[in-house]
């Protein structure tokens, strides 16, 4: 089970290759990769900063891994997060699942995206040339990660 | 009190963290919001709409009647935007 936190860039095919190497007797790894766009439908976005809160977002990530553990039996896990600044179609998140069968890997992977989205003290900010702006908490994300309740 | 402050609610107030004495009649969440209004215009701006701001006491996401003492780290941000 990993948790991590990282300002350098992020490279998901390293990761999840060391990851699979782990792993013994699982059946499905489902990995998500998530990417920073570069406009956000009006503006072209030049750059994204991500806060977080030191302390609190990595117990956040352990907690939320551990409920996963919990509800499914999974062999293992792995959660990256950057941290800092991110430029467009730079990788911002990866998880990684292995389970012996893919419903739960599936299903975990999901879950752990939809809780962190909602639950894990990170916030961005967008840059482009008017300026920037903090983004806004999507209702769309509150709904997914209710769906878990 | 360790106060800590995130995104936009940091940039009204002007830091990321400080130290105040709470003061002896606030005893929840609630209580060191209406205190902090009254500490100037900028907290007066993070604080104008707490249904925008979340709060968590000692690292722990809590409501607004969640009880706080002196020794406690309170962080206010507003709802979290990652993955």
């Amino acid at each position: 089970m990993t948790v991590r936190l990282q300002t350098e860039p992020l490279d998901p095919e390293v990761e999840v290759r060391t990851f699979r190497g782990r792993l013994d007797e699982s059946g499905a790894l489902v990995t998500f990769t998530g990417l920073m766009r570069g406009q956000d439908g009006i503006r072209e976005i030049s750059r994204m900063t991500l806060e977080h809160y030191p302390g609190m977002t990595e117990a956040s990530l352990m907690a939320i891994e551990k409920e996963a553990l919990e509800r499914w039996p999974l062999d293992d896990c792995l959660i990256i997060h950057r941290i800092g600044e991110i430029m467009p179609g730079e990788p911002i998140l990866l998880v990684a699942i292995a389970a012996r069968h893919r419903q739960q890997a599936f299903k975990a992977a999901e879950f752990l995206i939809d809780w962190l989205k909602t639950k894990a003290p990170f916030w961005k900010y967008e840059e482009d040339s008017d300026g920037g702006r903090w983004v806004g908490a999507r209702s769309q994300d509150d709904k997914l990660a209710k769906r878990w309740d | 009190m360790q106060l800590l402050y995130f995104a936009w609610v940091r940039q009204s107030i002007g830091t990321g963290s400080e130290q105040k004495k709470l003061p002896e009649n606030v005893t929840n969440v609630a209580g060191v919001i209406d205190w902090l209004r009254h500490e100037g215009e900028g907290y007066a701006e993070a604080f104008r709409d707490v249904d925008q701001i979340k709060f968590a006491v000692n690292q722990i996401f809590v409501s607004l009647e969640a009880p706080v003492k002196d020794s406690d780290e309170v962080a206010f941000f507003p709802p979290v935007t990652g993955g």
